[in-house]
């Protein structure tokens, strides 16, 4: 094995004794993105001679006595995220040739401590879908099974780390984007609580309940890079003025007294009968390791799909507003100031709806033109924007107009308020509760493409932790025909310290983690 | 709910969308479907519920009112992404008739 296959843990230690240097370990990762990136395609962006730059300048700060645990340590960014200087698409064609110009605040944190910018990861669409098989740029491949998805929508970052592409990487969950293809490659990714880490920067989805968090190899890990990129932010008013605590150090060794909720809701139909089985093992582990395993009730979470695609959607319409092809991204507008003024000239022609207009055009044999202001909106999305998110821009769209509000999106909102006081109230109770990540093992490439809400209902265990804004890991927890399974631990809000301590005890019990895939 | 071909196209005007006839045939099937299943909520009672629109608690976060200068690289770098520039600013096509 490679020094591209260590953990954060393990890299920095030999960093620190000198044992190995960041640009002997960028370029191990580098190398394994050559070797293994053609057959997994988790990446859309390789900064190769920037992250050599990087690590070398880490390897000199190191000389100069700079310390920090991520000094040095090669990772990979979901490409959703602002990376100054790097193109950064969204997995969109409205996006193909944008360039960033400010780095998110999670990068601009990251590079502080020196952490090293590998590329940037695939990702559905604008992060919309559950297995990146709505990139426009093409799918990711699981590394455990390449006929299988890699999950989604940060199946690209899940992928990378499950191959050792790099050591850690940065994902983003508005309803499960980090915790799905976690627990389908067979990583520990967490999803931070609501506000702990700022989402300037990010490319916006679902403001009120976008995060961005990590995909790492181990929990220890994921607590340093938590770590790192939580706080307040002044560029993003949802993050509030909280201490960030030292996770890693404040790990317990042990689940005695800890109170571990079990809704049973999540143990019934649709759950596959051998992720059932590996994850009800699992339950029983952590009661063998001190744990009081209690059943609990979240009745209402069965909506939590239902609250989260008009929320989402609706909150997409208005977010994704900002493509419009005036300022950036793909624009049908011509450049040159002669058809400007010849457009400005003639009166221009009554609007049509849609592809109507456009249609006619073409059946009178007339040239497609983009005269006004409104054939810049209507051709620069018609064209740029994929599938998904037209359907999900549509969606919102009906649920937000006139006559269906309060139907729909009132109606999502006023449910949320009771699924979000049903988990407070077991929460009230219990340490954590603890759930499967997903309902079955990674599908197949091509399964479910063609039924949206198939698509939609693969968030099911996932989007109730995220309505409610409280924090969620997924890790490890075994296999069903030689692929991952994920268990889910969801905790209070700013309650990270409590779901790492359980599992962390779970993942030093097990050995489930240090498994490869091969490749 | 079953959206009429209608419908769908009155959405995806308001979405700002061109869509082509087969797109338009394909999203209203997928969206009804959709929606057919969203159709649950009407059944969740809730009388008496507030709406919650964000999880914070948090109200009214304001900053400093005060000027920040922006990096010139980085305006520099903002305004290249936009597909007509003229006077170091972004043009589009007349608003007023």
């Amino acid at each position: 094995m490679g020094l591209n296959s260590l953990t954060i843990k393990e890299a920095s230690k030999k960093l620190k004794k000198g044992e190995i240097t960041s640009v002997e370990l960028t370029k191990a990762c580098l190398k394994r993105i050559k070797d293994v990136d053609g057959k997994v395609k988790a990446l859309l962006t390789v900064c190769e001679d920037e992250a050599l730059n990087e690590a070398e300048m880490a390897d000199k700060q190191r000389k100069k006595g700079k310390k920090g645990d991520l000094l040095g340590i090669p990772y990979i960014a979901k490409d959703n995220i602002m990376t100054k200087e790097v193109r950064t698409t969204a997995a969109s064609k409205i996006l193909d040739n944008y360039i960033a110009p400010y780095d998110a605040t999670i990068i601009k944190k990251l590079k502080k401590a020196g952490a090293v910018l590998l590329g940037k990861a695939n990702l559905d669409e604008f992060a919309h879908g559950a297995s990146t098989e709505n990139s426009a740029y093409g799918t990711t491949h699981n590394p455990w099974d390449l006929t299988r998805v890699p999950g989604g929508s940060s199946g690209g970052s899940a992928a990378a780390v499950a191959s050792d592409m790099c050591v850690f990487a940065l994902g983003t969950d508005t309803g499960g984007s980090i915790r799905h293809p976690a627990s389908f490659c067979g990583v520990v990714g967490t999803k931070p609580t609501y506000g702990r880490a700022s989402r300037f920067g990010l490319i916006a989805m679902t403001s009120s309940t976008d995060v961005p968090g990590p995909i790492t190899k181990t929990v220890e890990d994921t607590a340093i890079v938590l770590k790192t990129i939580a706080g307040q932010d002044r560029n993003d008013a949802t993050t509030p003025d909280k201490a960030v605590p030292d996770y890693l150090g404040s790990f317990k060794k042990s689940l005695k007294g800890q109170k571990i909720g079990i809704p049973r809701e999540f143990f019934s139909k649709g759950l596959d009968k051998n992720v059932k089985e590996t994850v009800e093992e699992a339950i029983e582990k952590i009661k063998d390791l001190g744990a009081e395993i209690i059943n609990i009730s979240l009745p209402h979470t069965k909506y939590g799909v239902a609250v989260y695609y008009i929320i989402t959607p609706s909150e997409i319409s208005s977010n994704l507003a900002r493509f419009d092809g005036i300022r950036y991204g793909h624009s049908a507008s011509t450049t040159s100031p002669s058809t400007f003024a010849k457009a400005s000239a003639d009166k221009p022609a009554p609007l049509l709806p849609l592809g109507l207009a456009r249609d006619r055009r073409k059946e009178r044999g007339e040239k497609d033109e983009v005269k006004t202001l409104m054939d810049v909106y209507m051709k620069s999305r018609g064209e740029g924007f994929g599938p998904e998110a037209k359907r999900r821009i549509m969606l919102g769209t009906y649920a937000l107009s006139a006559g269906y509000f309060d139907a729909y999106y009132l109606q999502a909102q006023k449910v949320r308020t009771i699924i979000i006081e049903e988990f407070d109230e077991v929460l009230s109770q219990v340490d954590c509760i603890l759930t499967p990540t997903t309902s079955t093992i990674a599908f197949k490439i091509g399964e479910q493409i063609d039924d949206p809400l198939a698509m939609y209902l693969e968030d099911i265990f996932v989007t109730g932790a995220s309505l409610a804004g409280l924090p969620a890991i997924s890790i490890p927890a075994g296999f069903a025909k030689g692929m991952p399974v994920g268990l889910q631990l969801i905790g209070q809000r700013f309650g990270e310290q409590t779901i790492f301590n359980v599992a962390n005890t779970y993942e030093q019990a097990t050995s489930w983690h240090t498994k490869k895939p091969k490749l | 709910m079953k959206l009429s071909n209608k419908e769908i196209k009155h959405i995806a005007n308001l979405a700002r969308l061109e869509l082509t006839e087969k797109e338009l045939d394909k999203y209203g099937k997928q969206l009804s479907d959709v929606l057919g299943y969203i159709d649950q909520l009407q059944g969740v009672d809730t009388i008496g519920v507030e709406p919650t629109a964000q999880v914070t608690g948090l109200t009214n976060v304001f900053n400093e009112d005060k000027v920040c200068a922006w990096d010139k690289n980085e305006v520099s770098e903002a305004l290249k992404q936009a597909p007509d520039i003229e006077k170091n600013q972004v043009k589009v096509k007349r608003v007023l008739e």
